[in-house]
C-alpha cells in the first residue's frame, strides 16, 4: 500500500494518520469467502465426479492439451499482472497501462478456449442438463470462467480510470492491489480444477 | 414480453389476500400521503435513504424488521388460528396450498428478513460506537447491504399478490422445490430473496469483521473490547464462513430450475441428500449467527442493570469462541434419519451435546453477575430473567433431541418446532428486544416507556409459554409438523391452547406497539423525564457508548477515545473524565450516495425479472446495477471535513446539558 502520492482527493491527506486504509484487507476478507463458495463447488464435484447417469465420463471427454495450453496462459497472465503492479507502483503509467492490456489479452484468450471447449461439449450433446457430473463440471469450471471474465471487465474498467483523472493516485493503487489479489486468486483455483477436475478425471 | 407473468397471476379470488392487498394499500397510501402532505420527501431522501451513516443505518434494519415482525407474525396467527379449527370434520379456512405457503413464508421471514435484520441493525448501532470508531470500515458498502436485505423483503412480500410464495419450508428441500413438482414461481420468490439478502449479509460480514479488526480506537486491545462487539465478531466469523455455503447451494437449486442441471433432482444423478448437507452446514451456524449477539446484550444489560462488571469477562470470550466453533460441526443432527450410519451420528450428537457446555457457562456468568450486585429490574432487565428460564428449558429439549435415537422418533415433529421456538423466541427474540429497550434512548434521546416494556414482556413469556408448551406435548404424541388438518382428539385441547397463547402473544406485539408510539408521542411534546440527557441514561453505563451525547452526533466522538481497559467509561466515571488533551481537530467522514438506493432498484428489477423470466428486464437490472458500481468507483468526491465550529457548538451544548443535571441532582 502506497500512502504518499495521491493527490487526487483533497480529503485523502492526512487521512487515518493511526490507521491503514482497511480498503485491501477488507477485499482480502472477502476472498476467503469467494474461497469458501468453491470450496463448496469443489466437494459438490467430489460427490458427482462419478454420477454419469449413463452419459460420458471425464476420461471420455476431455482435451487435456487445451486445458496444459489454458494453464499456461494462466499462470503468464499472472505473472503479466505482476509487471502492471511494479509499473504502478514504480508510477510509470506506459508501463502499467502496458502489462495490463497483455494480462486482459491473454485473460480474453484464456475464456475464449474455455468458452470453445464448453460450446464443444454441448454440441456433442454432454452439456450441463446431461448428468449430474456434467452439472457440477459446468458449474465448477464455468464459476471460475466467470470469475476470470468480471477480472477482465474490471481491468478495463480500471484501465480507463488510469487514463482519468485518478490516474496512479492511492486510491487507484488500492484498487490495483484488489484486483491483483483477485487475479492471483483465481490462478489458485484454477490449479486446484486442472489438477482436481481435468486430472482428476482423465488419469 | 412479460415473461411468465400474466393477469392470472393476481390472487384476486382469494378473499384472504384481497383483504390484506386493501389493508396494506390503505396503510401505504397513507403513509405515502402523509410524507407528501407534511413536504418530507426530500428529507427522507437526503437524509435517510441516502445515508451512508452507520446508526441510520441501523435504525433502518430495526424498522424493517419490525414490519417483518408483523408480517411473519400474522402468519403465525394464521396457522394456530387453522389448527384451532381444522379438526375432524372442519377443513378450516386455509386450503393445504394456501397453508404451505403460509409456513414457508414465517419461516423465511422470521428468519431472514425480522431477526437477521434486528441483528444486523443492532450491528449496525453498536458496534462503531464501543470500539470508538466513527463509521464503519466501509460506510458504502454498508448502505448497498441494506438494500439488498430490502430487495430480499420486498420480492417475498410482492409474492403475496403477485403470483405465490414457495410452499416447500423456509429451507427450500428438494427434490420438491425441484421444477418437476413445483413448476410455478414460489420457490424463485424464495430463491432470489434469499440469494440477494443472502449477499447483502455477506457483504455486512466483510464490514464488521473489518471494523472490529481494524478500526477500534487506538489502544483498545482484543481482550479490552465490549462483549457485544465480541459476540459481533463471531456472529460475523460465522456469516463470512457459512453465508457462502448458502449462496453456492442456491445458485445450485436455480441452475437446476432454471437450466436444467442434475444437482438435487431425482433423476440423472442428482443428490438430495447433498442439497440437505449444504443448507444446513449454512443452517445451523445460521441460528448460532443469531444467537451470539443476544448473549452479547444480555452480557452488556446483566453488567448495566447489576451495577457490577460482569462476570467472568474473558470465559464469556472464550465460551461465545467454543460455541462458534461447535456450532459449524453439527449440522448432521438436522437429519439424523439420512442414515449416515452410527459412528456419524454418535459424533455429531456428541458435538451437539458438547454446546450446552459453552453455553451453560454464559448462564452462570449472568447470574453471578448478578449476584450480589445492585439489580435493578427496569425493562431491559426482565427479558433476560425471562430469557435465563426460557432458553434453559428450550437447551435440555435441544440436548435430547441432540441423542440420535430419541431424534429418530421427534424427527419432523411438533417437539422440535417448540425446541426452536423455545430458543429462537426465548433467546434470540427476548435478546434483541431486550436490546432494543437498552439502546433506544441513545439512538433518539428518548426512553421507551417502561411499563409498556414490562408489560409486553408479561405477554410475550406468558404467551409463549401458553403457545410453545402446547407443541411440546402433542409432539410427543406424534403430531407432525406442517399439518394443516388433524382427526386425533387428545391433540384438539392442546392446539386450542396454543391458540389463544398466540393472542396472549399478540397482546405483547401490541404493547410493543404502543411503546414505539407512546415514545414518539413524548418526543413530540419534549417530555422532559422521558429525555436522556446525559447520554448516560442508566448511569450504569460502562462501554463507551455511554459516554457520549443522546442522540449521538452524526461524527460520533468529537475527540477519538482513549482506551483505559476494559468498560472504559465506567473507569472514566470513577477517576474522573480526562481533560481533553488535543484541540478540536476538523473530522472527516463519508459522504451520503444515491447509488446505494439506485444500486437496490436494479437489483430488485433483476430479482423481480428473474422470478418471472422476463430476461430483457434481468438484462437492465443486471447492466444498470453494474453501471451504478462503475459511476461509484469512477466517484472522486466521496468525503468532506466535519468543521470544528459545528463539533465545538455540540460540544458546548453537552456540557452544559451534563452541568445542568447535575446542578439538578
Amino acid at each position: 500500500m502506497s500512502h504518499d502520492t495521491t493527490h487526487a482527493s483533497p480529503a485523502h491527506h492526512e487521512e487515518h494518520e493511526h490507521q491503514e486504509s482497511p480498503v485491501v484487507f477488507g477485499f482480502w476478507v472477502y476472498l476467503m469467502t469467494d474461497c469458501i463458495i468453491f470450496g463448496t463447488l469443489f466437494t459438490v464435484f467430489a460427490v458427482m465426479s462419478h454420477q454419469f447417469a449413463g452419459g460420458p465420463t471425464g476420461k471420455e471427454l476431455f482435451d487435456l492439451k487445451n486445458v496444459e495450453i489454458e494453464t499456461a496462459i494462466l499462470l503468464f497472465s499472472s505473472i503479466t499482472y505482476g509487471f502492471a503492479m511494479l509499473g504502478a507502483q514504480a508510477q510509470k503509467k506506459a508501463a502499467t497501462l502496458g502489462w495490463l492490456f497483455i494480462t486482459f489479452l491473454l485473460g480474453c484468450s484464456f475464456v475464449f478456449l474455455e468458452v470453445n471447449e464448453f460450446t464443444d461439449l454441448i454440441a456433442h450433446g454432454a452439456g450441463p442438463d446431461r448428468s449430474a457430473f456434467l452439472s457440477s463440471f459446468f458449474t465448477l469450471v464455468g464459476t471460475h470462467g466467470l470469475h476470470v471474465t468480471c477480472g477482465l471487465i474490471w481491468m478495463v474498467v480500471a484501465f480507463i480510470q488510469i487514463l482519468g483523472k485518478q490516474g496512479l493516485g492511492s486510491r487507484m493503487i488500492s484498487k490495483l492491489t484488489c484486483l491483483s489479489l483477485f487475479w492471483h486468486f483465481l490462478d489458485v483455483v484454477w490449479i486446484c480444477v486442472f489438477t482436481f477436475v481435468y486430472l482428476g478425471s482423465v488419469l | 414480453m412479460l415473461g411468465k407473468l400474466t393477469l392470472s397471476a393476481i390472487p384476486y379470488d382469494v378473499p384472504i389476500l384481497v383483504g390484506t392487498f386493501i389493508g396494506v394499500a390503505v396503510i401505504g397510501l397513507a403513509v405515502l400521503a402523509a410524507i407528501t402532505y407534511f413536504r418530507k420527501w426530500g428529507y427522507l431522501w437526503r437524509e435517510w435513504l441516502t445515508t451512508v451513516d452507520h446508526k441510520k443505518l441501523g435504525v433502518m434494519y430495526i424498522v424493517l424488521a419490525i414490519v417483518m415482525l408483523l408480517r411473519g407474525f400474522a402468519d403465525a396467527v394464521m396457522m394456530r388460528t387453522q389448527l384451532a379449527l381444522s379438526y375432524q370434520g372442519n377443513p378450516g379456512y386455509l386450503p393445504p396450498h394456501h397453508y404451505d405457503q403460509v409456513f414457508s413464508a414465517h419461516g423465511t421471514i422470521m428468519i431472514f428478513f425480522m431477526a437477521m435484520a434486528f441483528m444486523t441493525g443492532l450491528f449496525n448501532f453498536v458496534v462503531p460506537l464501543q470500539v470508538g470508531a466513527r463509521d464503519v470500515a466501509f460506510p458504502f458498502l454498508n448502505s448497498v447491504s441494506f438494500y439488498m436485505t430490502l430487495v430480499g423483503a420486498v420480492l417475498i412480500n410482492i409474492s403475496l399478490f403477485v403470483g405465490e410464495f414457495s410452499n416447500v419450508g423456509w429451507l427450500g428441500y428438494p427434490p420438491v422445490s425441484e421444477l418437476q413438482f413445483n413448476p410455478g414461481v414460489g420457490v424463485d420468490y424464495y430463491i432470489w430473496a434469499v440469494q440477494i439478502s443472502g449477499i447483502g449479509t455477506l457483504l455486512t460480514g466483510v464490514n464488521f469483521f473489518t471494523t472490529i479488526v481494524k478500526m477500534r480506537a487506538p489502544g483498545m486491545k482484543w481482550m479490552q473490547i465490549p462483549v457485544f462487539t465480541w459476540t459481533a465478531f463471531f456472529s460475523n466469523i460465522m456469516i463470512l464462513t457459512t453465508f457462502p455455503i448458502l449462496t453456492a447451494t442456491i445458485s445450485l437449486l436455480s441452475l437446476d430450475r432454471y437450466l436444467g442441471m442434475h444437482f438435487f433432482t431425482n433423476d440423472g444423478g442428482g443428490n438430495v441428500m447433498l442439497y440437505l448437507n449444504l443448507i444446513w452446514a449454512w443452517g445451523h451456524p445460521e441460528v448460532y449467527i443469531l444467537i451470539l449477539p443476544a448473549f452479547g446484550v444480555f452480557s452488556e444489560i446483566a453488567a448495566t442493570f447489576s451495577g457490577k462488571p460482569l462476570f467472568g469477562y474473558k470465559t464469556m470470550v472464550y465460551a461465545s469462541g467454543v460455541i462458534t466453533f461447535l456450532g459449524s460441526i453439527v449440522w448432521v443432527h438436522h437429519f439424523f434419519t439420512m442414515g449416515a450410519g452410527a459412528d456419524v451420528n454418535t459424533f455429531f450428537g456428541i458435538m451437539t451435546m458438547f454446546i450446552a457446555v459453552p453455553t451453560g457457562v454464559k448462564i452462570f456468568n449472568w447470574l453471578f453477575t448478578m449476584y450480589k450486585g445492585r439489580v435493578r429490574f427496569e425493562g431491559p432487565m426482565n427479558w433476560i430473567v425471562g430469557f435465563m428460564i426460557t432458553f434453559s428449558i428450550g437447551g435440555m429439549t435441544g440436548v435430547m433431541l441432540a441423542m440420535p435415537a430419541a431424534d429418530w422418533v421427534l424427527h419432523n415433529s411438533l417437539f422440535l418446532v417448540a425446541h426452536f421456538h423455545n430458543v429462537i423466541i426465548g433467546g434470540v427474540f427476548f435478546g434483541y428486544v431486550a436490546g432494543m429497550n437498552y439502546w433506544f434512548p441513545k439512538v433518539f434521546g428518548y426512553k421507551l416507556r417502561d411499563s409498556w416494556g414490562k408489560w409486553a414482556f408479561r405477554f410475550w413469556f406468558v404467551g409463549f409459554y401458553l403457545s410453545f408448551i402446547p407443541l411440546y406435548i402433542v409432539g410427543l404424541e406424534g403430531m407432525t409438523r406442517r399439518l394443516n388438518h388433524y382427526d386425533n382428539p387428545n391433540w384438539h385441547p392442546w392446539l386450542l391452547v396454543a391458540c389463544v397463547g398466540v393472542f396472549v402473544l399478540t397482546l405483547g406485539v401490541l404493547c410493543q406497539v404502543g411503546q414505539l408510539v407512546f415514545a414518539v408521542v413524548d418526543a413530540v411534546n419534549k417530555k422532559h423525564d422521558a429525555q436522556d440527557l446525559t447520554g448516560d441514561n442508566w448511569g450504569t453505563g460502562r462501554t463507551l457508548e455511554w459516554s457520549i451525547p443522546s442522540p449521538v452526533p452524526h461524527y460520533n466522538f468529537a475527540r477519538l477515545p482513549v482506551i483505559r481497559g476494559l468498560d472504559t467509561f465506567d473507569t472514566e466515571k470513577e477517576l474522573g473524565r480526562p481533560k481533553p488533551v488535543s484541540e478540536l481537530q476538523p473530522i472527516h467522514m463519508p459522504k451520503y450516495s444515491s447509488l446505494g438506493p439506485i444500486l437496490g432498484f436494479f437489483t430488485f428489477l433483476l430479482g423481480f425479472a428473474m422470478v418471472w423470466h422476463i430476461w430483457w428486464l434481468a438484462i437492465v437490472g443486471l447492466v444498470g446495477a453494474f453501471i451504478a458500481v462503475v459511476v461509484r468507483s469512477a466517484d472522486l468526491d466521496i468525503d468532506y471535513y466535519v468543521p470544528v465550529e459545528e463539533i465545538r457548538a455540540d460540544e458546548e451544548a453537552f456540557a452544559k446539558r451534563l452541568n445542568a443535571t447535575q446542578a439538578a441532582e
